[in-house]
């Protein structure tokens, strides 16, 4: 816990506050992104290389791209006359403080369940790739196969019908 | 003699002089002043190579297209970017009324911050690399990914339909070529065994005879180079693949609303991106800072990294002057029907490569599969193609 945590932490939570708060959509997903390169550079804190890397790489080079996409290809990016506040604000947040508070209360207590262990584990990126193809195969295929089927599903949506002809 | 005490001072000079400098300052600063030093080297030298690089593509492509190119300002024309310089950073800068002013001024300047990044890692001599890290092509590509977000940041926020227009062709096109690039990187990674730059290069550094052990010279090296060459020139939007910034049918692209020196720094981290990606590719695939023969060992590492770079950079203003642009759907079908399933393809030839062990069988059947490969792929998607008159699904 030292002072470069707390600034991650501060451009973490001020990115998803302003994600929430902003009026304007790409705004929001732009604060997204912020909050999203906030979490890299905190698992770059924590001497997380790949995780840090992957998740830039993921999130702020294909998620954010998404969702920017999807603003401007569906119904545009001008604001809402009815703002964009729900009116259920306050049922979300109870839903969401219940999240946060069986997470925090989950990470609370591995820290009693497990062994404290004192020296860092140094995990190089080929200890990552052994286990992703040793131990966790089985995970790592059933995820390939959903993302296919995914793929495959977007194709089909998005596929024209065939010409017919002119009448 | 390359073990020569007068070849090793030559050879690793910037390293010497780094640390030489730095062995001013108390002990507990040194290793902050020596990162310190390499950023202001790098962000002092690559920029000076930019404008080189721009006077040079002017004049080839002055030659190519037969006239003088720029020939007024200074010797042969050579001070032409010192007057581009001046003029941009003397323009009025000028902001859209209706943009969105704060989205607008980040665009460029988080562009070529992340441009700047990607070369931290770059190996551009023996021990000459900033950070030695353990992920150092994950680094590379998450930081050539985040431009992506730049490039849509500066398009929407000018509220001009051309820039809008120009930034979601770039953004589509970054997202497909760039499978391509990771997939065509892969390849390396599973015969090196590491992610480490510098690691790729040591793999590189031996020779059999006078001829070294680059990848490009194995079956899968070739055709995962030549699939990298053309996911780089597409993922720095150079032509032919420059559709994202045509001037006759977009004016520029996402950067029509910018002026002055938010343009330069436009053009800057273009040309950044052609550096930093034609480093890695030489990185990658033409074996880094190493001699090209047994016999040249003598000369410094860093004169090869950077003889290397150049050559590149004189194939890509060599192909803007050749060929003509791509159609959107030529671009699309070109990356998903062709590249992609052939960088697939050469993902598995590179693990037979591995597995098959030293001799001559696994040159023979890796040659043969990348060929007739090829050769099927190519006859397959041209036996649909009809060459006459286009019909548009939306302009009759």
């Amino acid at each position: 816990m030292n002072a470069l945590f707390y600034l991650l932490a501060a451009i973490t939570i001020g990115g998803g506050l302003a994600s929430v708060l902003l009026k304007h959509l790409v705004h929001c997903a732009l604060a997204t992104t912020v909050a999203f390169a906030g979490l890299a550079l905190l698992f770059l804190q924590l001497d997380a290389q790949f995780t840090g890397f992957a998740q830039i790489l993921v999130y702020i080079g294909a998620v954010a791209i998404l969702i920017v996409f999807a603003i401007l290809l569906t119904r545009g990016a001008d604001l809402p006359k009815d703002g964009v506040f729900s009116r259920t604000w306050f049922v979300g947040l109870v839903i969401a403080a219940g999240i946060f508070a069986v997470l925090a209360w989950a990470v609370l207590e591995s820290v009693r369940a497990l062994p404290q262990h004192n020296a860092v584990p140094a995990v190089t990126v080929r200890d990552i790739g052994n286990a992703l193809v040793g131990r966790y195969v089985l995970p790592l295929e059933i995820v390939a196969l959903l993302l296919t089927a995914a793929t495959i599903g977007a194709v089909i949506v998005a596929m024209h019908e065939k010409e017919r002809p002119k009448p | 003699m390359a073990t020569s005490p007068l070849f090793t001072h030559f050879d690793q000079i910037f390293i010497l002089l780094r640390n030489w400098l730095v062995g001013f300052l108390p002990a507990a600063l040194r290793p902050a002043a020596g990162v310190v030093l390499g950023v202001i080297t790098i962000v002092c030298l690559f920029p000076g190579l930019f404008a080189l690089t721009t006077v040079f593509e002017r004049k080839g492509l002055g030659r190519i297209q037969n006239r003088l190119g720029p020939n007024r300002v200074g010797p042969f024309g050579f001070f032409q970017p010192v007057a581009d310089g001046i003029k941009s950073l003397t323009k009025e800068d000028i902001v859209p009324f209706s943009a969105n002013a704060v989205v607008h001024f980040l665009a460029p300047l988080s562009l070529v911050v992340a441009v700047f990044m990607e070369f931290a890692v770059l190996p551009m001599g023996r021990n000459m690399v900033l950070v030695d890290l353990n992920a150092g092509l994950l680094f590379f590509f998450s930081m050539s990914a985040s431009t992506e977000l730049s490039v849509f940041m500066a398009g929407w926020s000018s509220r001009n339909k051309y820039s809008l227009l120009g930034a979601m062709r770039a953004v589509a096109q970054m997202i497909s070529y760039e499978v391509v690039l990771l997939l065509s990187s892969v390849s390396v990674v599973m015969i090196a065994g590491s992610l480490s730059l510098p690691k790729i290069v040591a793999a590189q550094d031996s020779y059999t005879g006078i001829f070294p052990h680059w990848y490009i010279f194995t079956p899968w090296g070739l055709a995962g180079f030549v699939m990298y060459a053309i996911a780089a020139t597409a993922e720095t939007n150079r032509s032919p693949f420059d559709l994202p910034e045509g001037e006759s049918e977009l004016v520029a692209g996402y950067h029509t609303e910018y002026s002055g020196f938010k343009f330069a720094l436009f053009f800057l981290g273009e040309y950044l991106a052609m550096f930093a990606i034609s480093g890695l590719g030489t990185t990658l695939f033409l074996g880094g800072w190493s001699a090209p023969f047994s016999f040249l060992t003598f000369v410094p590492s860093w004169i090869w990294f950077f003889s290397k770079v150049m050559l590149s950079i004189f194939v890509f203003i060599w192909m803007r002057g050749t060929l003509p642009r791509l159609r959107q759907d030529q671009l699309m079908n070109f990356a998903w029907k062709f590249v992609l399933p052939f960088t697939l393809l050469n993902l598995f030839v590179t693990a037979l490569w591995r597995f098959m062990g030293e001799g001559w069988m696994r040159w023979v059947v890796c040659t043969v599969i990348l060929v007739a490969a090829y050769v099927l792929m190519g006859r397959l998607s041209m036996r649909n193609e009809h060459f006459g008159p286009r019909r548009y699904r939306y302009a009759e």
